[in-house]
């Protein structure tokens, strides 16, 4: 470290320079000072990025949550352009393989997409993410930012019909998992009106209410649809029927027993569900609660 | 039920910031500024500033200032901006902010700023939600916010809000507490709350409490054994060379975000705070103090500080009462921004 310091302080800009340094990031991957006068010798030598990025793939290996190393590979890519996007796409999903949410690689894989290009495959790799682990909520985002950004795909209203389809068929498998749940939401974003009149959305409320899975999200979610004018089946409220706790008067409206199940089903958070139903109106309709669907937010 | 160790963990901390030569010093050198931070903070919420020698502190401090203003994670390191925050709350903590020279620091910040009105964490142009926060908390404490188009940084925040409620790192990124935590925090100190969906952001905030009473950071497979710091969205950048040498997962940080940004918007009875204290006052080092990222983990400064610091905002007795969004001890805020 010593050397390094004494070329650092000289500025010297020379192929020794560059091996210090090297030499320093091994020592510690985390020392920022350390790659920022990487890259300047890196500009003054013109040296070939290729074997740079080879350079970081070794050093990425053990260190694959480390800021240093993904803003370098960043400045790496933005240098070579087109030619770096499938060598990035490729590197992000090697880093996945071994941690499928590393928050940095996703910065990095979807700021790869936006600036340079390759957005061809992307539904598709979101699909096999999902399929290894469908509880994954990072590929639950990147399918998202894929459907609403990506310029191939016609945007989220030429995708939500086969969107629904896919997420109703990952809420079946795990009724638990709260990424479909959110996702199906976002899918309606400013347009609850269409998720209150989706017949798929009825029907997996109804099949998973029936079940012995649990029961909070799509509680959770037939509340707000009751809230904006969703108009349950028979089944459905004979469903919500078996579900009230004993202690619960039957003549209790709808949504008051929809809340009272959450908060015995969701101890933890009771103080929440509480709320929800001081503020559910006793007629579905006009919800007084803060509008929570329509105001899904313009991202 | 336990209670808060404070003399076991002011004495960890103490002996923690006098290390300068073994594993964990050397792993930490490029960062001690906010490690600084970390532990002065807690020192002072749990009462216990005084028995730092506070001269030795910001001549160090001063000595990590670089002539473009900014300050590097130790004496010699370049310049950035999550050392700048940290030097300004530590001179802060100590009323000492007239050592600096405002406009040079706070010219500094502001020529970060992008024409997007987002902010890079130096001069090599990353771009992060985080960054944002870190501009206008120091501009904030420096009285300075007026060198910034606040206007223009809110508008970015707001391009990274998620359909779920929450706040990535950039617009289209994956929520997340620390990045959430950030970005309400920003949003809060300059007046611009209205903008948060707060029903459904507390909603998403309170789901993040597992069984164990802990909070984890994001949605997840197995809430109890995998929540992971390996996305420390921190004040710190490169922390995570050093969290990741000895840490897997986590859940002791996220006190901090989650708690921060429940009360920021007035939601923080969602959850179950009695819980919550347990699981932190589980994560103590009994014998010699300090606070771990879950219960029988090894001990370091950043837990240490986020657990005194989410027990403070639980409005544990015995210890200072912090701000949940200038992350400061609520009476230096006040002398700072009030003059009190």
């Amino acid at each position: 470290m010593d050397y390094f310091r004494a070329i650092y302080l000289a500025n010297e800009r020379s192929p020794r320079s560059l091996q210090l340094t090297a030499e320093a990031i091994q020592l510690n991957p985390g020392n920022y000072t350390v790659w920022q006068f990487r890259r300047v010798v890196l500009e003054a030598l013109a040296v070939d990025l290729h074997e740079e990025l080879k350079f970081v793939d070794r050093i990425a290996g053990d260190n694959s949550k480390n800021y240093q190393i993904w803003h370098h590979r960043r400045w790496l890519a933005e240098k070579l352009g087109a030619d770096a996007v499938t060598n990035e796409l490729e590197f992000t999903k090697k880093i996945f393989s071994q941690d499928a949410k590393n928050y940095h690689a996703w910065s990095h894989r979807q700021w790869v997409l936006q600036a340079l290009g390759g957005w061809e495959d992307e539904l598709a790799y979101c699909q096999q993410l999902l399929e290894d682990d469908i509880y994954n909520n990072s590929a639950w985002n990147q399918r998202y930012f894929v459907v609403t950004r990506s310029p191939l795909l016609g945007g989220l209203a030429a995708m939500r019909e086969s969107e629904v389809k896919y997420t109703v068929q990952a809420i079946r498998a795990s009724p638990e998992n709260e990424s479909p749940w959110r996702y199906l939401r976002g899918l309606y974003k400013n347009d609850t009106q269409s998720l209150v009149e989706d017949s798929q959305a009825a029907s997996v409320l109804l099949d998973v209410l029936t079940s012995k899975n649990s029961h909070v999200h799509a509680l959770s979610l037939l509340l707000d649809l009751l809230c904006h004018g969703f108009e349950p089946s028979q089944e459905l409220r004979s469903a919500i029927d078996v579900l009230t706790p004993e202690s619960c008067s039957p003549d209790l409206a709808l949504t008051k027993r929809i809340s009272s199940i959450l908060e015995h089903a969701d101890p933890t958070r009771v103080k929440y569900w509480n709320w929800r139903k001081s503020t559910t109106p006793v007629q579905s309709a006009q919800c007084q609660n803060t509008d929570r669907l329509a105001n899904l937010s313009m991202q | 039920m336990g209670e808060l160790l404070v003399e076991k963990h002011a004495k960890y901390i103490i002996t923690v910031e006098k290390r300068k030569d073994d594993f964990e010093s050397v792993v930490m050198e490029h960062l001690r500024l906010n490690g600084a931070y970390w532990g002065l903070t807690t020192l002072d919420i749990m009462g216990k500033l005084g028995a730092v020698e506070q001269d030795e502190v910001i001549s160090w401090v001063m000595q990590c200032q670089h002539e473009s203003g900014g300050f590097g994670g130790n004496i010699g390191h370049d310049p950035h901006l999550l050392y700048t925050l940290s030097a300004i709350q530590v001179l802060a903590l100590f009323d000492k902010l007239h050592v600096l020279d405002i406009d040079k620091v706070s010219n500094y910040i502001a020529g970060l700023q992008n024409e997007d009105g987002s902010f890079s964490g130096d001069i090599w142009g990353e771009v992060d939600t985080r960054f944002s926060y870190i501009s206008i908390l120091s501009l904030t404490l420096l009285h300075r916010l007026d060198k910034i188009d606040v206007g223009k940084a809110v508008k970015y925040i707001i391009s990274c809000k998620n359909v779920d409620g929450g706040f990535g790192c950039t617009p289209g990124a994956e929520s997340h507490a620390g990045q959430i935590f950030c970005c309400v925090a920003a949003l809060a100190i300059t007046g611009s709350l209205h903008h948060v969906d707060k029903d459904l952001l507390g909603w998403w905030l309170c789901e993040r409490q597992v069984k164990s009473g802990g909070l984890n950071g994001r949605p997840e497979k197995l809430p109890d054994v995998c929540c992971s710091c390996d996305i420390v969205i921190s004040i710190s950048k490169s922390v995570m060379s050093f969290i990741d040498s000895h840490v897997v997962a986590s859940q002791v940080c996220y006190s901090w975000w989650v708690l921060s940004s429940l009360i920021m918007i007035d939601r923080v009875h969602w959850i179950d705070k009695g819980k919550l204290v347990q699981f932190i006052l589980d994560c103590q080092d009994k014998e010699n103090g300090g606070i771990s990222d879950r219960p029988d983990d090894a001990v370091d400064v950043f837990h240490t500080y986020f657990g005194v610091a989410g027990l403070s905002l639980l409005e544990y007795p015995g210890i200072k009462p912090i701000d949940p969004a200038y992350a400061l001890p609520v009476d230096v805020v006040n002398r700072v921004m009030l003059g009190r």
